[in-house]
């Protein structure tokens, strides 16, 4: 499809996405936006069937006098302003925002951690971390070095088997991460920069196919790992304690309390099953290197670790 | 769309006839139901058929996660109704709760799949004060207001400013009466405190099963906004039907909205819950309540006005009226609130507060 097209059909009915297990239907109603949808999305694939909608996402003038003036932006979910009016040139990160909204309040049929989540042979990592700590950075190095994004930003755990469901969006890098992971790897898809949002200047690296591709494939929880950058510091894994690791799980996590019982028991046998790790680092390539070492080694029996 | 064929009211009135919507019919379904807060409330009407294993599987995936989400809220309001008993320990007053609470409580039917922002409780006027400070001194604390709404609240309302707890963020609304004392229609909440229920072994009570109809009767066509309030409508219809199980509800029903100065909110209620949800009540008290409704052209309004609004809105269609109703139905509820003066009054008070907003000024201060 040309930009032309996608610009028309999310102006009209919507184009329909995709997106791990949800079809997301999205409707952009301000202009210049279609190439910067169409970056991102580019290898996702479309729903035509007319089906099931998930998430249904607008983004457009907000209501009332302020569209006749001209004045901001807004996002919709169902038809509803889910959003203070914005400027329309943070729009992007914006309408990223808007799926992150209806992912973190929307599917409770999962468990829905804050965390980035990756495979490799068959066993993924969750990687829990609070703003600062690198997680993205550490997320978007690993994925464009062999590991299989999962997602950026949450780790969607079914209860019936405990295993992890895949949801390739672009990965929010913010302010210095940007210029890292263009270094990093100059070949990645990286968008231009959005300054001016809450969170600072945001890009949104595009996922890489093999993820999109593989978005049905679920993978087993093998370890988890809380990232720590820290200047200077060599690449480092240090085993914690398995209820330390399952309190840094929960205390960022979305609906773990909402899910009450379930949630409990879910996360307990999710990190009964891991290796637990604190991972410092600083050298993107270093730390590459010693996740692929994580692979042989931790894949064997970890009951020595946290027991 | 008419009302008459609208999928959501179909599948409220008759769950069985979801087996037969098509995806596309459930993107519209699903949609409503949850800018109206009912998804969990719908879920259990069609497993309450038997029938859930008919429904497609990814229709099935929202009804699992609005279930827990709505498990949530009653673990949630139990929680709160638990801290309030605590927290008024000392004081010697019966407590009534009020909506959802007093619903999730005592498990009636509009408890099920319920999403509830705030707990509703009633104390007598002489008490509430006493109430507010153990409150407060409990970790509650007055929602931040402007001076003007303070005062709109503690002057005017039959409720307070809402409280909120400052550790669990929960809102707690704390009521003398059930309607504003401003307005048209004047219940007497001694009365509705006579015929309350106690719940439990402390000092907790729930209006009598008629008490709760008028005063969702009330809230409804008195107080509310009446606009996308088809799960009120659906309470009322449910507490119709078990209310009619017991002997004595109907024969009551209209005698008691007389007397506590409901009868016409209750002539509004049985009048939409047969329409629009197929509520099943007896001919005779059709009839009796029939005295207390408006003069036709009135009657022609509301009809249009209710019917146009009482489901949230598609955002899909630009323009059918229902823009102009809801509109029409919030004048209303502001216009059934307050006497003509108080209304001016407090309408310009609140431009001039949002006009301050957006210059970035105080607003100015008025004198009480």
């Amino acid at each position: 499809m040309s930009d032309l097209e996608i610009a028309d059909r999310l102006r009209r009915d919507g184009l329909r996405l995709y997106i791990g297990p949800f079809v997301t239907r999205i409707r952009v109603t301000l202009p210049g936006l279609a190439e910067h949808i169409r970056f991102l999305y580019t290898d996702t694939p479309l729903d035509d069937s007319d089906g099931l909608i998930d998430f249904d996402i607008k983004l457009g003038p907000p209501p009332g006098i302020r569209r006749w003036l001209g004045l901001g932006a807004t996002v919709y979910v169902d038809d509803v302003m889910q959003f203070m009016p914005f400027d329309p040139a943070i729009a992007v990160p914006m309408f990223e925002w808007g799926i992150n909204w209806c992912v973190f309040n929307r599917p409770h049929q999962y468990l829905i951690l804050h965390a980035a989540v990756l495979e490799r042979g068959g066993h993924a990592v969750i990687m829990p971390g609070p703003p600062g700590s690198g997680k993205s950075t550490l997320c978007a190095a690993l994925s464009l070095r062999g590991w299989r994004l999962l997602s950026d930003e949450v780790a969607m755990i079914r209860p019936s088997d405990r295993m992890i469901l895949p949801l390739p969006r672009p990965v929010g890098l913010k302010e210095e991460s940007i210029e890292v992971i263009r270094r990093f790897e100059p070949s990645a898809f990286v968008s231009r920069p959005w300054p001016g949002t809450k969170k600072g200047t945001i890009a949104h690296m595009r996922m890489p196919p093999e993820s999109v591709a593989r978005a049905g494939e679920m993978a087993s929880p093998a370890w988890i790992v809380c990232p720590k950058y820290t200047s200077g510091a060599t690449s480092r894994f240090e085993p914690i304690h398995r209820s330390q690791a399952m309190l840094y799980a929960a205390d960022d996590a979305f609906n773990y309390s909402l899910l009450a019982r379930v949630g409990f028991e879910t996360l307990a046998d999710v990190v009964e099953s891991c290796g637990c790790f604190e991972f410092t680092y600083d050298d993107l390539d270093a730390a590459v290197k010693a996740f692929d070492e994580l692979v042989p080694t931790m894949s064997t029996p970890m009951e020595g670790v946290g027991a | 769309m008419t009302i008459s064929n609208d999928l959501l009211l179909s599948a409220l009135r008759d769950p069985a006839c979801t087996v037969r919507f098509s995806l596309r019919d459930w993107n519209a379904v699903l949609r409503r139901a949850r800018i109206a807060r009912i998804v969990a409330r719908l879920a259990h009407l069609i497993e309450e058929q038997g029938i859930i294993e008919k429904i497609p599987e990814r229709v099935r995936d929202h009804f699992v996660a609005a279930h827990a989400e709505a498990a949530q809220h009653a673990r949630i309001v139990r929680w709160e109704v638990n801290r309030i008993e605590h927290a008024l320990t000392g004081i010697d007053t019966d407590v009534i709760l009020l909506k959802g609470a007093a619903y999730v409580i005592t498990g009636l039917p509009p408890a099920r799949g319920r999403l509830i922002s705030d707990v509703d409780i009633m104390v007598p006027k002489d008490r509430i004060d006493q109430v507010e400070r153990a409150l407060i001194d409990r970790g509650w604390g007055t929602m931040k207001l402007d001076n003007y709404d303070q005062r709109y609240y503690r002057t005017w309302m039959h409720e307070l400013p809402p409280l909120r707890h400052e550790q669990r963020q929960s809102v707690l609304d704390l009521h003398h009466t059930i309607l504003p004392p401003t307005g048209r229609l004047h219940p007497d909440p001694a009365l509705l405190r006579e015929d309350a229920i106690p719940v439990g072994v402390g000092r907790l009570k729930v209006l009598s099963p008629t008490d709760m109809l008028l005063h969702s009767a009330a809230h409804m066509f008195q107080d509310g906004e009446l606009s996308g309030s088809i799960r009120d409508l659906a309470d009322m219809a449910d507490l119709m039907k078990v209310g009619g199980e017991q002997p004595g509800f109907w024969d009551g029903l209209v005698d008691r909205a007389e007397r506590l100065d409901l009868a016409r909110p209750l002539f509004y209620a049985l009048r939409f819950a047969q329409r629009f949800l197929g509520a099943d009540v007896p001919d005779a008290v059709t009839r009796q309540a029939a005295r207390f409704g408006p003069a036709w052209p009135v009657r022609t309004l509301m009809d249009a006005l209710v019917s146009r609004s009482v489901l949230p809105g598609d955002g899909e269609k630009r323009y059918d009226g229902s823009a102009g109703a809801r509109t029409a139905l919030y004048i209303r509820s502001h216009w059934l609130r307050m006497p003509p003066r108080l209304l001016t009054r407090h309408l310009w008070q609140k431009s001039l507060t949002s006009w301050a907003a957006m210059s970035g000024k105080e607003p100015p201060e008025q004198a009480a």
